[in-house]
């Protein structure tokens, strides 16, 4: 087995470090934004060839390079076993006291899923390779029919909560059976997502929708790459006009800094937004009452991502500029100031027949 | 009313002016007695090249009565010199010659004699022997209107072959264990004299201080007056004494360091004849003479009057009673204040056995235990920066344990009163005790900064070892290599890699690659 021999063979990198008398090192990539490029080409973030040398015999990384022995281990026991287990699971797992000391090898969660991650750069395998799973984030409905670990899904008939999206997607355990739908729309928020649901909004549309309840995890993206690939589904995106928004739907479509290294299979170059912009406001006659001031934290990340290269197109570049002067933000509710299924019959159809994105 | 107007005598003096001897309440007294005994005992053995072995008993007799015995194994004192040591105030060999020693007035231990009998009434006891088989038994009072002594009995006992002084007095006093204690000053006379061997029998108990060292100090030579710290009135005493014929001669024979050179240009400078009588000079011309020599370039008095401890003996003295992880000294080279040679010498200890920050000062061997405000050793300590030299100071107290020496060594000290506690403030006497310290205080401050990088070390390899157990499992369940075998490796690693240095950085980034 591929991963299996990946693990080993990084035990033995470093016990033959040990017995040459070398200061034990395992090199990874940097993850972060210096060691990222945008691929012009291909529209995705990407990871560049920047190694961190992490050392047992440095006072500062010893702790983690013991870590990450210890996650690349337990990896290996659960391969050998044929278990799956959740992230939290695995903190859960290798948490103990060191010897005799008052030391913990993982303090927080927080601690060990991070190594998780450098392992997955490292070794260029996905957690759910290495039999790790995340906790469930996000819900889809709509017309299409799916096999989920030999159970079939029809997504229409779901009923009011949707279809819990796992952690694992890839193949072997969500297959694509039968799809009639048009289009995916990707909901920034949960409650705008039941919204739609409870109007049929996918029935009425012939499509699938989809919430990553905030910043979707990387199942939900997953998916969407999956869903766009595969079934060659458009992907529309629909979140709130704020700089935070506005990541989340570059995050599904180009990938994240994090994770730049999963950008080729996590992320969706062709996806479009749809809205909140903030000539919505304008357009669609949107009370000024239901906007919310600009704080000074929203303003740093806007000008943030006007810095980013993959916000450089023109359009983003205006819409961002158009923020700051208007100096507000819009959320998704703010829509039902206008009646409650102003979303569904007249925005999201205008929208969409019109072709009103943003690239 | 007529005031009747009488001369008084030094003794009848010091009978009303107790403190100025070092008298003033009851715990202080009986330390001042054992110090003058033990001060003389030192440099009696001293002179006589003789390791001292010294024995002191303090013991209570009545209430507030102490009993008081000094022995030592020094040469002894002749027959006829007895009365007059003992009985006599201001009798002695040592005010009147420039010469490095502990006593410099010969009042001490006569003001001993007198305060035993003001507060007792009782006689104090000598016996002596200069080693001819004959031992001097004397019972000692001083006439105090007459600063005569008087011999209350007087014996010879034959057979005993011994030499040394043996002292026995009975005065008032309360013995106490505190800073300014019989215990502290022996204790810190034993550190400052590694050579000598001394036995305490207190009212609490034996303690010995054992001798470090056989190497006897070196003796210092006595030496002329130099001109620079002659005042008017000395001058025109030793002119009016001197046997020199000619003015000339009184200065190259009664000064130090003046030659035929010197002389006649001062003479010429006063505008006085070289040849002119010493005697026959009237005020006006001492007077021209004083301003004259203030215009001389006078070559510095000689320094091998002086006797250092030097520095491995200030080291092994710390050493010997204090058990500090850590001993520097520093002896610096003699310098000259008012035309007295004098030098210092310091030496701290850090660490081990002590607990808390403490100044030590002497002055020619004696611990100086009282003024400590007012003496130029304390003023030279707390004028220097030790947060420079890695020395914890907390709102201007050190709190790192560490002793710090200061002696001072002279043929004429310059304390601030007739009982020596505290050192006068001369600039070029503070500018050599700080030269001193700080040169100690940077060899201090080189053993802090290995040992805290030796600490950080150690420190790191705890942390490595503590890992090193998780790391041998987690590569032992990725390879299949026995878990005891990859630990003893890895232990072994970072004991060649760690502890020399080579490994174990602590960068704050990943090293990027």
């Amino acid at each position: 087995m591929e991963k299996r021999k990946k693990l080993v063979e990084l035990g033995l990198k470093v016990l033959n470090d040990i017995k040459n008398k070398k200061n034990p090192t395992i090199e990874l990539p940097v993850r972060t934004l210096s060691n990222i490029y945008f691929d012009e080409k291909r529209r995705l973030i990407k990871i560049g060839n920047k190694f961190a040398k992490r050392s047992y015999l440095n006072i500062a990384f010893s702790r983690k390079f013991m870590q990450t022995l210890l996650v690349a281990a337990e990896a290996k026991k659960i391969i050998d076993e044929g278990v799956r287990i959740s992230i939290r699971d695995l903190y859960y797992a290798l948490k103990h006291t060191i010897g005799d000391t008052k030391e913990n090898t993982f303090e927080e969660q927080s601690e060990s899923d991070p190594i998780i991650e450098d392992l997955e750069a490292m070794l260029n395998l996905l957690r759910e390779e290495l039999n790790l799973n995340a906790d469930r984030k996000g819900y889809m409905a709509g017309n299409i029919v799916l096999r989920d670990a030999g159970y079939e899904i029809d997504c229409s008939k779901m009923g009011s909560s949707g279809w819990a999206i796992p952690s694992n997607v890839e193949k072997d355990v969500i297959k694509f059976v039968k799809n009639e739908a048009e289009y995916v729309l990707v909901i920034e928020k949960d409650a705008v997502w039941q919204r739609l649901n409870e109007d049929k909004f996918w029935e009425k549309n012939n499509c699938i929708i989809l919430t990553g309840k905030g910043q979707p995890a990387r199942g939900a993206r997953r998916l969407i790459h999956r869903l766009h690939h595969e079934l060659k589904l458009p992907i529309y995106v629909l979140t709130d006009a704020d700089p935070w928004g506005y990541y989340i739907y570059s995050v599904i479509k180009q990938g994240s800094i994090n994770l730049s290294f999963l950008s080729e299979r996590l992320g969706t170059p062709e996806a479009k937004f749809i809205g909140l912009t903030v000539d919505d406001v304008k357009e669609f006659g949107i009370s000024k009452n239901v906007t919310i001031k600009l704080n000074e934290n929203d303003r740093k990340r806007v000008k943030e991502l006007m810095g980013y290269i993959w916000f450089k197109p023109r359009e983003w570049q205006k819409e961002l500029k158009e923020m700051l002067r208007v100096g507000y933000k819009l959320e998704l509710e703010a829509l039902s100031s206008k009646g409650i299924r102003f979303i569904t019959k007249t925005y999201l159809p205008h929208k969409i027949e019109n072709k009103e994105f943003l690239p | 009313m007529k005031a009747e107007i009488k001369e008084i005598s030094v003794s009848e003096f010091f009978e009303k002016n107790r403190q100025l001897l070092g008298y003033d309440n009851k715990a202080k007294a009986l330390l001042t007695i054992v110090k003058e005994g033990v001060d003389n005992a030192l440099d009696a053995c001293e002179e006589a090249g003789i390791l001292p072995d010294i024995y002191v008993s303090v013991k209570e007799v009545e209430n507030e009565k102490y009993e008081i015995r000094i022995r030592d194994n020094g040469p002894g004192i002749e027959k006829k010199q007895i009365p007059r040591v003992f009985g006599k105030l201001l009798y002695g060999s040592k005010f009147h010659r420039l010469k490095q020693s502990r006593g410099q007035q010969g009042i001490g231990i006569s003001g001993a004699v007198l305060y035993s009998q003001l507060t007792s009434g009782e006689a104090t006891v000598v016996k002596s022997s200069t080693g001819d088989g004959r031992t001097h038994v004397y019972k000692i009072k001083i006439d105090v209107k007459k600063n005569e002594p008087i011999i209350l009995g007087e014996m010879i006992s034959f057979g005993n072959v011994w030499h040394g002084v043996e002292i026995r007095l009975i005065a008032e006093g309360v013995y106490k264990e505190h800073k300014q204690s019989i215990l502290e000053y022996l204790k810190r006379t034993a550190i400052i004299n590694p050579h000598a061997n001394i036995v305490f029998d207190s009212p609490k108990g034996r303690v010995v201080f054992k001798r470090a060292t056989d190497k006897l100090p070196k003796e210092a030579k006595e030496i002329k007056i130099h001109l620079d710290g002659v005042e008017i009135g000395l001058l025109s005493r030793m002119l009016y004494e001197t046997k020199a014929r000619s003015l000339e001669t009184f200065f190259t024979t009664e000064f130090s360091r003046i030659g035929k050179k010197t002389a006649i240009e001062i003479c010429n400078k006063a505008c006085i004849d070289c040849k002119a009588k010493p005697k026959e000079l009237r005020e006006d011309d001492i007077k021209k003479l004083m301003r004259a020599i203030k215009h001389v370039k006078l070559l510095r008095p000689p320094t091998d009057c002086l006797s250092p401890l030097g520095e491995d003996v200030i080291e092994a003295g710390l050493k010997k009673e204090l058990n500090p992880e850590f001993v520097t000294a520093v002896s610096r080279f003699p310098s000259v204040y008012r035309g007295r040679p004098f030098q210092v010498e310091v030496g701290i200890a850090y660490g081990g056995s002590i607990k808390q920050a403490e100044i030590m000062r002497f002055a020619n061997r004696v611990p100086l235990l009282y003024q400590q405000g007012e003496c130029a050793i304390t003023k030279s300590v707390f004028s220097i920066d030790w947060k420079r030299y890695g020395i914890q100071v907390n709102s201007g107290v050190i709190s790192d344990p560490v002793v710090i020496l200061v002696h001072i060594l002279s043929v004429w000290v310059p304390f601030t009163s007739e009982s020596k506690e505290a050192i006068g403030s001369y600039g070029v006497i503070i500018k050599e005790i700080k030269l001193a310290l700080q040169d100690a205080a940077r060899k201090l401050r080189l053993y802090l900064a290995g040992k805290r990088k030796r600490e950080h070390i150690e420190r790191k390899m705890r942390i490595f070892e503590r890992y090193a157990g998780e790391i041998a499992n987690s590569l032992y369940i990725l390879t299949g290599v026995r878990k005891d075998e990859i630990y003893k490796m890895l232990v072994d690693l970072i004991n060649s890699k760690v502890k020399g240095g080579e490994e174990g950085g602590h960068g704050e980034k990943e090293e990027v690659g």
